[in-house]
């Protein structure tokens, strides 16, 4: 009843829901940034279970791509800024943590709940990988409003869009999942080196001293 | 005329309740040898806590004179709940002559009686460290049985029974395949069984500092046979949790009903096995991890709550997660 | 003599006997007199209701074109039996607790009106009778929280009281009416014959949820409940928390389950919601309280929230047609609210007896009462020990089965059960685990540790009226957690008369365990287990006290050091549950400390200040309060108008009649 193939693509499905409540955990910049290489980590080897499972060769370079961009650049890109910029180690919370976690097992419930009849004539092992893909996505969406600091709602979006991802390579039949991942990652490459800029614009005058200096007497 | 088989039914139900009361505080002694090892230190022999045990039974007991009949019947109690629960649930062999007593949630059941006693004979001492060790311990309790109570829900629901001979027969079937819910509750059953034996992080079994004691401080009043008692409860409570997480995740080796020496053998030979592994992954996560703020303990078992809470979900709301 | 006739016979005896200790409650013997005649009169009725067969009359007192109708089936015969027994409890424990009474006129006349109410009520079969037994009922039980009269407790538990029964009479009156409109006759038979749409069906069970619920207590219509329970004489608390709320319990499943017919998917949502947030609500404002008595009310929310839970099961079931597996949650439901009363009535006779002897019933100033009253605090371990569900006594039997019940439920349709149902068991879990929590804290800060004030040093033993009370019950709780099967087999009948459906006969199981689903290898022996546990602890001690010694010696508990330890240095309540505020508290109550540190060398204390929110009364009953009294105050002005203003409202009136008279033309 139970193919083993499938079983282990639900494993890994759960287990990115799994790393994403982590990430909703996390206290400290330097974790989240762990966790959010671990999230893509996880994502890397769904997707290549899936090319193997499916014989998808294309997705291969999906899974490469998130492995190497999204596992490795990205985090060390963002370990480094955070240590120049000595920003505050602590992550703000809007709302804490036992309510953000009930939140997202609520998360989860209202996304299975959703997707399991929507897709009820499809595939039987991709409507579970669907719903779970939703609820990542959900989750990440909860993790942006729940922060007050930019780095950790870039991580929300950076998951967001693994989940993304991990929905679109469930689903077969979608070419474009090559292009659209790069375009995606470089987008938020753009945003990230972007935020960062101008946090950096923001607090220390090493960059374009000149301009800033005229509004720092409202400072005061 | 008993007859035969009824005799080997008993022999075996009785080898498993002396076996699980014989060998808890070896357990205990070999957590303690792999971490002295791993620290560097050549450590007390594995037999050390027998010594102690002895050693503690033949001393004189001193009693607070403050105390009632609470404090002295409570070790009595608490060690004989400890280890009926203990001896139900299967080690070596399954279905044996009273497994059908095995109820999951009456064993965990059967510990929180232990705990209410303990944590009663803690205030009846009328000292600040009774009370201190119970509160902080009903804080961790009042998170940690809930939790536990979910994760019996959703190996319940996998298995579709609390019994545990036929928990783990269901996870031996060969259509079960691997379950999400099912590594949701082991990681839940891990989190929970560390604070429920007031290991790191949750508790330091080795410290007596005001600041870092829950269970410690609750029996900071108990001397001699008392103290031997609690000690060997405690021990009783680690081999049961090690044996429960070993009968639900991985029951392979378990001896059927009623079959021969030579499974029984197998049987014992892969509990043992599996009781290695699970002290020296004891030691080892012990050794890497510090100890935890008191009110860290909350989100950590929060933890166990949420997947315990997520496993029962998927299982109410899918057929194959 | 027929059963109906003889529970009958009872209810007009005990109402007598009101009449009688209205006139002679100032005799020397009055007290023992009139509560002994109360528990011979409830044991003839208990043993009417044990003894089987239904029957049904009508006499015709009452409404004139109604008559009283009177019935009793399985359902009433398993209530009236519970309620009997409570009674027969709280009726010899108040032959030795009411030599205490202050002021015995208040109490003695309204304690057999209450009684008789309460049977009143469940031994109905039409509408009126209902309703006339439920208002005799409430106001019996209003004059006993009256009773003293002097403190402004008292008075404003009365006040809150009377406004809340009122309330629930009112939306009772409503639901029967809407049942009625049918056929236009108010007896339940006529009521069965009849079907609601759809929507007023729903009307009738928001109605009665909100009218049974707020007797029995469910949040947020419970604010009366921990003020008039322990404004009144502890037999009185004992019955009003042990049985009057199981009689809103029978309210509900009567009109629910009984007159209301074929029933819908969603009503199991609202009574499941209310039942889950009653039992956490209720267990953690319970921990935060110092009163005995108010801690032991809010217990009780939490309890009647767990059987609101099992009903709650119970409609989903049935609505969905599983009979089985609906007789397992109503039989869960029915197991708790009698193991309840078993319990609770114990702990309020002990809290009862701490009162008497000591006069206090902060537990900040108790402690050490053990050992001035040895019997009855082992009488109180026992039932502290069965409301924490601990085996092998009776709490854990019927908390056992909700978990089985909860356990069958993923075979529910729906899809708004599947998700509430697992939410719904979380919250039992912690309501569960937190009672044990709550109920260390009281037993071990009231009866165990050192005294904290001298009011212990005078403390006597209760008298042996209480005792017997409190024992008996005690062994019934233990008993019927040894033997869960001989009481799942009596509510098996009542049980089948309502959802038509049947757990397996437990009488003849092996080692009398319990087995609720067939085809499942669940089993729960607890026998089996108390034998195994007692034994364990003999052979545990013939070992030790072979390999060791027995020698014994007392000494000055250890004070590390500092002389003069005095009782002050233990825990106090509030410091107990100081870790599970913190937890819990900051998310449901808005709870908050704040701290006043005196600057250093300074020699005043350090003051801590918790504050704590109902947000219920705070959200629901404050504005309303507020509402009422601000109309109230608009209205109030009419009073003091000038003459000439009256006469100008008679004009308009006028005016506008004859205005209306010609448009309508």
């Amino acid at each position: 009843m139970h193919d083993f193939a499938f079983d282990i693509a639900h494993m890994l499905a759960g287990a990115l829901v799994l790393v994403s409540l982590m990430m909703l955990y996390q206290d400290r910049l330097y974790a989240l940034i762990n966790v959010l290489a671990i999230h893509a980590l996880v994502l890397a080897l769904s997707v290549a279970w899936q090319a193997w499972v499916h014989d998808a060769p294309h997705l291969y370079i999906t899974a490469a791509i998130a492995l190497g961009f999204k596992a490795i650049a990205v985090p060390m890109a963002l370990r480094r800024m955070v240590f120049r910029l000595g920003i505050h180690r602590e992550i703000e919370r809007v709302v804490g943590t036992g309510l953000t976690m009930l939140a997202a097992i609520a998360l989860v419930a209202l996304s299975l709940e959703v997707m399991l009849p929507v897709t009820a004539g499809v595939d039987p092992v991709s409507r579970e990988d669907i719903a779970l893909a939703l609820s990542v996505v959900l989750i990440g969406l909860l993790m942006m409003v729940t922060r007050q600091n930019a780095v950790s709602q870039v991580a929300g979006f950076m998951s967001l869009e693994n989940g993304i991802v991990l929905a679109a390579t469930g689903a077969q039949g979608m070419p474009l999942v090559v292009e659209i991942s790069v375009a995606f990652s470089v987008l938020i490459a753009f945003i990230v080196i972007g935020i960062f800029l101008f946090r950096i614009r923001e607090r220390f005058d090493t960059v374009d001293v000149e301009a800033l200096d005229q509004f720092r007497g409202e400072r005061g | 005329m008993i007859p035969l088989a009824m005799v080997q039914a008993l022999a075996a139900q009785g080898t498993q309740m002396f076996l699980v009361l014989l060998l808890a505080p070896l357990l205990v002694g070999y957590v303690r040898f792999v971490k002295a090892r791993l620290q560097r230190r050549r450590g007390p022999s594995v037999l050390q806590p027998y010594r102690d045990l002895l050693r503690l039974l033949r001393k004189e007991v001193v009693l607070p004179d403050t105390s009632s009949w609470v404090f002295r019947a409570a070790p009595y109690a608490i060690c004989s709940f400890t280890w009926v629960a203990a001896a139900l649930v299967p080690t070596f062999a399954t279905n044996l002559l009273f497994s059908w007593s095995g109820d999951l949630i009456a064993i965990i059941a059967l510990l929180g009686t232990a705990r209410f006693l303990q944590a009663l004979a803690a205030l009846d001492a009328g000292t600040g460290f009774g009370g201190l060790g119970s509160s902080r311990e009903v804080m961790i309790a009042s998170l940690a049985e809930p939790a536990l109570t979910m994760l019996v829900f959703a190996v319940a629901l996998i298995a579709g029974t609390t019994q545990l001979s036929a928990i783990a027969a269901a996870v031996l079937a060969p259509d079960l395949g691997l379950r999400v819910s099912m590594a949701l509750a082991l990681i839940g059953f891990v989190i929970v069984a560390i604070a429920e034996n007031a290991r790191i992080p949750v508790d330091n079994p080795a410290s007596h500092l005001e600041l870092t004691m829950v269970h410690e401080a609750m029996v900071l009043e108990y001397s001699g046979r008392y103290l031997a008692m609690m000690d060997l409860a405690a021990a009783l409570k680690l081999l049961m949790y090690a044996s429960l997480i070993a009968c639900v995740f991985c029951p392979w080796g378990l001896a059927p009903a009623r079959s021969g020496l030579i499974h029984y053998a197998i049987g014992m030979a892969a509990w043992g096995g599996k009781m290695l592994v699970a002290g020296t992954a004891l030691a080892v996560f012990e050794t890497i991890t510090a100890k935890m703020r008191v009110f860290r303990v909350p989100d950590f078992l929060g933890i166990a709550l949420m997947l315990g809470l997520l496993g029962t979900l998927l299982l109410f709301v899918s057929r194959s997660l | 003599m027929t059963q109906p006739t003889l529970v009958l016979a009872c209810i007009a005896t005990l109402l007598l006997l009101a009449a009688g200790a209205a006139f002679g409650a100032r005799a020397p013997k009055a007290t023992p007199l009139v509560y002994g005649a109360c528990a011979t009169i409830s044991l003839v009725a208990f043993g009417a209701a044990l003894a089987g067969g239904d029957g049904t009359m009508v006499l015709p007192i009452g409404l004139p074109w109604l008559g009283a109708h009177i019935r009793i089936d399985r359902l009433a015969a398993t209530f009236l039996a519970l309620i009997n027994l409570g009674a027969v409890g709280a009726s010899v424990y108040a032959i030795g607790y009411g030599r205490h009474e202050h002021a015995p006129a208040r109490v003695l006349p309204f304690f057999p009106a209450f009684l008789a109410g309460m049977n009143l009520v469940v031994i109905a079969d039409d509408a009126y009778t209902f309703l006339f037994g439920w208002e005799v009922m409430s106001l019996a039980s209003w004059a006993l929280v009256m009773a003293d009269g002097r403190s402004a407790d008292s008075r404003r538990a009365g006040i809150v009281y009377l406004i809340m029964a009122t309330f629930s009479a009112l939306t009772l009156l409503l639901a029967f009416g809407l049942l009625a409109a049918q056929h236009g006759g108010y007896a339940f038979a006529d009521i069965r014959a009849g079907t609601l749409p759809p929507w007023q069906a729903g009307l009738v069970l928001v109605l009665a949820l909100i009218g049974a619920g707020s007797k029995a207590g469910l949040i947020p219509l419970h604010a009366w409940l921990p003020l008039a329970h322990p404004a009144a004489p502890s037999h009185v608390s004992a019955l009003m928390s042990g049985v009057m709320t199981k009689v809103a319990v029978y309210a509900f499943i009567r009109i629910v389950f009984d007159l209301l017919g074929p029933a819908s998917w969603w009503w199991a949502v609202p009574v499941l919601t209310a039942g889950g947030t009653a039992a956490v609500l209720g267990v953690l404002h319970a921990l935060m309280e110092r009163d005995l008595k108010r801690l032991l009310a809010y217990s009780t929310i939490e309890n009647i929230g767990i059987v609101f839970i099992g009903v709650g099961l119970a409609l989903a079931f049935r609505a969905n047609a599983m009979p089985d597996a609906a007789a397992l949650a109503l039989t869960a439901a029915l197991f708790h609210a009698f193991n309840h009363m078993l319990f609770k009535s114990v702990l309020f006779f002990g809290a009862g007896s701490v009162l008497v002897a000591t006069g206090e019933r902060n537990i900040e100033r108790l402690g050490g009462l053990i050992r001035v009253m040895p019997v009855s605090a082992a009488c109180v371990l026992v039932a502290c020990m069965a409301i924490s569900a601990l085996p092998p006594l009776n709490g854990f039997a019927s908390e056992w089965l909700t978990f089985q019940t909860i356990l069958v439920s993923p075979q529910l349709p729906q899809w708004g059960l599947r998700l509430l149902v697992p939410t719904v068991g979380t919250m039992l879990a912690l309501a569960a685990a937190l009672a044990a929590a709550c109920f260390v804290r009281a037993y071990g800060i009231a009866w165990l540790g050192r005294p904290r004030s001298p009011c212990v040093a005078g403390a006597q033993e209760a008298d042996r009226w209480s005792i017997a009370a409190m024992a008996v019950f005690a062994a019934l709780c233990l008993l019927t957690g040894l033997f869960p099967g001989l009481v799942i087999d009596a509510l098996s009948a009542a049980v089948r008369q309502i959802v038509a459906g049947r757990l397996p006969a437990q009488a003849g199981l092996p080692w009398l365990s319990i087995v609720p689903v067939a085809d499942r290898s669940s089993s729960y022996d607890a026998l089996t287990v108390f034998l195994f546990v007692v034994g364990a602890a003999v052979m545990g001690s013939m070992l030790v006290h072979r390999l060791g010694t027995r020698t014994v010696r007392r000494a000055r508990t250890w004070d590390c050091g500092y002389p003069d330890l005095g009782p002050t240095t233990q825990y106090t309540a509030a410091s107990y549950a100081q870790p599970i505020r913190r937890v819990f508290g900051p998310l449901l109550f808005g709870s908050s400390e704040t701290v006043q540190m005196p600057p250093p060398g300074d020699l005043s204390p350090a003051r801590i200040r918790k504050h704590i929110h109902d947000r219920a009364w705070e959200t629901l009953y404050e504005p309303l309060c507020k509402a009422v009294l601000a109309t109230a105050e608009l209205f109030n002005r009419f009073q003091f108008l000038t003459i000439r203003r009256y006469l100008s409202f008679v004009f308009l009136a006028l005016v506008g009649l004859l205005l209306a008279l010609t448009i309508w033309q």
